[in-house]
C-alpha cells in the first residue's frame, strides 16, 4: 500500500484519546504506546476506564477525540490482525449453543457474507479448544460450563482469529487457579511467537510475575513502560489513592531498600 | 363435522393456511427476539400497529388490505425507532421506554379507530377486528401477502444465519469483527414488525406478542443449539396455529386468534414443566434425588462412626439407635443400603440378648463411608 504508516514500529499507538459518557470524561487525553512482542497489563481502580480504553481502541465505544493505530494503520484496516476476548459477563451464557460453536464464531470475520463454517473451520476451532484444554467439552452446551471453562472457550475463540495483537478484558476475573495458569501459559506462548498481548488486569499481586509491560490508568495515564520501572508504590498510590493501603507495603519497602543498597554499592 | 369436511371448506382452508404461516414466521423471528431479550419489543410493535391500520384505512379510503398492512408496518417500525432513540438519548431504561411507547401508540390507535367509526363510512365495518383479529375474514389474496412476507423473512434468516446468530449472542464481538451490527439489529427488528403484520388479521394487535414469544420460549426448553431452537419454534408455531384454527372451526363461534394463543401457551406450559434439564419436574426430581442421596450418606456414616467408636469393623448396630440418632425411621434407607451391598441385616449371636437382628457395614460399605467422609472433609477445608 502506498499510504504512509503512522508509528509503524508500535503494535499499538494511542494518541490524545478522549472518551466521554453523558458528557463526563471516562478517558482523558490518553497517550499510550505498546511495542510489539510484549505482554502488557492495563491496571487501575474501578471506573478508571480500563475496559473503555480497549473498547475504544476496537471501535466499540466512540471517542470524542484522538486517534489509534495498530502496526501503523487504523483499526478498520487491521481487523484481521486483532483478536478480542470480551469480559465473560458481557454475554448471556444461557444462549443455546455449544463450546465448539462459540469458538467457530471467531472465524466469521474471515468467512465473510453468505459463507457458512464448514469442515475446515470446525477443525480449526477444535484445535484451538485443544490448546486451551477444552477439547472434551466441545459439544457441551455453554450454560453447563464453569466460569473458568467459559473463559477458556472465549480465549479459544480469540486464538482462531490468528491475530498479531490480542486484547483481553479481565480474562482472569473469577476463574479457578488452574484456568488462570492455563491462560497465562497460552498468553506467554503467544508473546514468545512475537505477538502482542494487552490485558485488562485487576489483580495487583500478579502484575509483576505475569507481565513485562504496564499501563497504570485512572481516567488519565498515570504511568507506562516496562513493568520493572513503572510498578512502583508511588505510581500505584497516585492511581489508587487511599485504596493502596490494601497492598503489601513490606514488599515495596524491602525492594526500595534493596534498590537503594544496590545504588550505594554501585 | 369431520376433519375431512372441515378441510374442504374454503374459508377454513384459508384460516388454517394463514395460521400455519403466522406460526412459521413468528416462531422463527420470535426465537431471535427472545434470545436478544427483546420479547416486549414485539408487544410494543404490535400495539403500535393499530394507528397504522387506521391511517392506512383513512388514506386508502377503503378496507384495502395492502395499505392497511403498510400502515401497520410503518407505525410498528416507527415505534421501535422511537423506543430506541428514547433509551439511547435519555437515561430512560428499556422497560420504561417500551411501556411509554406502547401506551402512547396504542392510545393514538384507539383514538383514530373511534374517529373512523364516527365518520359513518360504510366500508369501515370490521376495522376494530384488528384489535383481537378476525381469522374468518382471511381471503386467498391475504394469504399471498402473508406467504410473501414469510418467504422473504425466512430467506433473509437463511442468508444471514451466522450474522444473526453472532449478533444475538455477542454483539460486541460481532462489532469487533467489523459486522454492521446496528444494521443487522434494525433488520431483525423490522422483521419482527413484519411478523406482527402477518399476525394482525389472525390474532390482532393485542395478543400478537404471545405469538412471537411463546413458540420461542417453548422451543428453548427442548433445544441445545440455535438451529434446533429455531426449527422447533417454527414447528410449534405452525402446529399450534393449525390446532387453534381447527378448534375454532369445530366449535363454531369461538374466536380463532385467542384459541391459537391458548394452544401455543399450553405448549409453553408443558415445556416449562417437562423439558429435560430445564423443566420444573426435572428440577424437582433432581432435588429429590439429592436429598435421598444425602440421607443415605448420613445413615451410612453414622454406622461407620458407631463401628469406629466401638473399634469393631463388624459392630452390630440396633435399628433403634439409628432411628433415635436421626430422629426418624431409617428402616427404608437401610433396606436400600442393603440392596446396594453396603450394609447387612445380620442375625445377632445366640448368646447376646436384645433384638434378634442388627445392622452391620459390609467392606464395601466401609470403603464408601470413608469416601463420603473424606469428600466432606475436603469441602470443609
Amino acid at each position: 500500500m502506498s499510504t504512509t504508516l503512522h508509528e509503524p514500529d508500535l503494535a499499538l499507538h494511542v494518541e490524545d484519546l478522549t472518551v466521554s459518557y453523558h458528557s463526563k470524561p471516562v478517558l482523558w487525553d490518553i497517550d499510550f504506546d505498546v511495542p510489539p512482542g510484549v505482554m502488557a497489563a492495563i491496571i487501575g481502580p474501578n471506573g478508571a476506564g480500563k475496559s473503555t480504553l480497549i473498547k475504544s481502541v476496537l471501535g466499540l465505544v466512540p471517542a470524542v477525540a484522538g486517534h489509534v493505530t495498530l502496526h501503523g494503520r487504523p483499526y478498520k484496516a487491521q481487523r484481521r490482525r486483532v483478536g478480542y476476548v470480551p469480559q465473560r459477563s458481557s454475554v448471556d451464557w444461557d444462549f443455546p449453543t455449544t463450546a465448539l460453536d462459540v469458538v467457530t464464531m471467531g472465524l466469521y470475520g474471515r468467512l465473510g457474507w453468505l459463507r457458512r463454517p464448514g469442515r475446515r473451520e470446525r477443525d480449526e476451532a477444535m484445535a484451538a479448544l485443544e490448546l486451551v484444554g477444552m477439547a472434551d467439552f466441545a459439544r457441551r452446551q455453554i450454560s453447563q460450563l464453569s466460569g473458568g471453562q467459559q473463559q477458556r472457550v472465549f480465549l479459544a475463540r480469540a486464538l482462531v482469529q490468528k491475530a498479531d495483537v490480542y486484547f483481553l478484558d479481565e480474562p482472569m476475573a473469577g476463574v479457578d487457579a488452574t484456568t488462570e495458569r492455563a491462560i497465562v501459559d497460552i498468553l506467554r506462548r503467544l508473546r514468545d511467537e512475537g505477538k502482542t498481548v494487552i490485558v485488562v488486569h485487576h489483580d495487583l499481586q500478579t502484575v509483576r510475575s505475569y507481565f513485562d509491560w504496564l499501563l497504570i490508568l485512572n481516567v488519565r495515564v498515570i504511568a507506562q513502560g516496562p513493568v520493572a520501572e513503572v510498578y512502583t508504590a508511588d505510581h500505584l498510590r497516585q492511581a489508587y489513592g487511599g485504596q493502596i493501603a490494601l497492598l503489601d507495603q513490606d514488599t515495596f519497602l524491602s525492594e526500595e531498600a534493596a534498590a537503594e543498597a544496590a545504588v550505594r554499592a554501585g | 363435522m369431520s376433519v375431512v369436511e372441515l378441510l374442504s371448506d374454503y374459508t377454513i382452508q384459508n384460516v388454517v393456511a394463514g395460521a400455519a404461516l403466522l406460526g412459521l414466521v413468528s416462531g422463527v423471528l420470535g426465537s431471535f427476539a427472545v434470545l436478544r431479550q427483546q420479547s416486549l419489543l414485539g408487544d410494543t410493535m404490535s400495539h403500535a400497529a393499530l394507528p397504522g391500520v387506521c391511517l392506512g384505512f383513512i388514506i386508502a379510503g377503503t378496507r384495502d388490505i395492502g395499505s392497511i398492512l403498510l400502515g401497520a408496518l410503518a407505525t410498528g417500525a416507527l415505534a421501535a425507532l422511537v423506543m430506541l432513540l428514547l433509551t439511547r438519548m435519555s437515561r430512560l431504561k428499556t422497560d420504561a421506554g417500551l411501556g411509554i411507547t406502547l401506551s402512547v401508540f396504542f392510545a393514538m390507535g384507539v383514538v383514530l379507530l373511534t374517529h373512523i367509526q364516527g365518520m359513518n363510512n360504510a366500508s369501515q365495518g370490521g376495522l376494530d377486528a384488528f384489535l383481537f383479529g378476525q381469522a374468518a375474514a382471511t381471503l386467498r389474496s391475504d394469504l399471498w401477502i402473508m406467504g410473501g412476507i414469510t418467504a422473504v423473512a425466512l430467506a433473509l434468516v437463511a442468508a444471514l444465519w451466522k450474522e444473526f446468530k453472532l449478533v444475538s449472542f455477542d454483539p460486541e464481538f460481532a462489532t469487533s469483527l467489523g459486522m454492521p451490527v446496528a444494521w443487522l439489529e434494525v433488520l431483525l427488528t423490522v422483521m419482527v414488525a413484519l411478523a406482527v403484520v402477518v399476525g394482525l388479521q389472525m390474532v390482532g394487535v393485542v395478543l400478537m406478542a404471545a405469538m412471537i414469544i411463546a413458540p420461542a420460549v417453548a422451543a428453548r426448553q427442548w433445544s441445545r443449539r440455535l438451529e434446533d431452537m429455531v426449527l422447533l419454534a417454527a414447528l410449534i408455531g405452525v402446529v399450534s396455529g393449525i390446532f387453534g384454527a381447527l378448534l375454532s372451526a369445530l366449535s363454531r363461534g369461538l374466536a380463532t386468534g385467542p384459541l391459537i394463543i391458548l394452544s401455543v401457551s399450553s405448549v409453553v406450559l408443558v415445556s416449562m414443566t417437562l423439558a429435560p434439564e430445564r423443566g420444573f419436574l426435572w428440577e424437582a426430581f433432581r432435588r429429590m434425588r439429592a436429598r435421598h442421596r444425602l440421607r443415605h450418606q448420613q445413615v451410612l456414616t453414622t454406622l461407620y462412626r458407631l463401628a469406629a467408636h466401638h473399634a469393631d469393623p463388624i459392630y452390630r448396630t440396633e435399628q433403634g439407635m439409628l432411628d433415635t440418632y436421626h430422629g426418624l425411621r431409617t428402616r427404608a434407607v437401610l433396606r436400600q443400603l442393603e440392596r446396594r451391598g453396603l450394609a447387612e441385616w445380620r442375625d445377632t449371636p445366640p448368646d447376646e440378648p436384645g433384638p434378634p437382628r442388627r445392622w452391620v457395614l459390609t467392606p464395601a460399605g466401609i470403603t464408601e463411608a470413608e469416601r463420603v467422609l473424606e469428600s466432606l472433609g475436603r469441602e470443609n477445608a
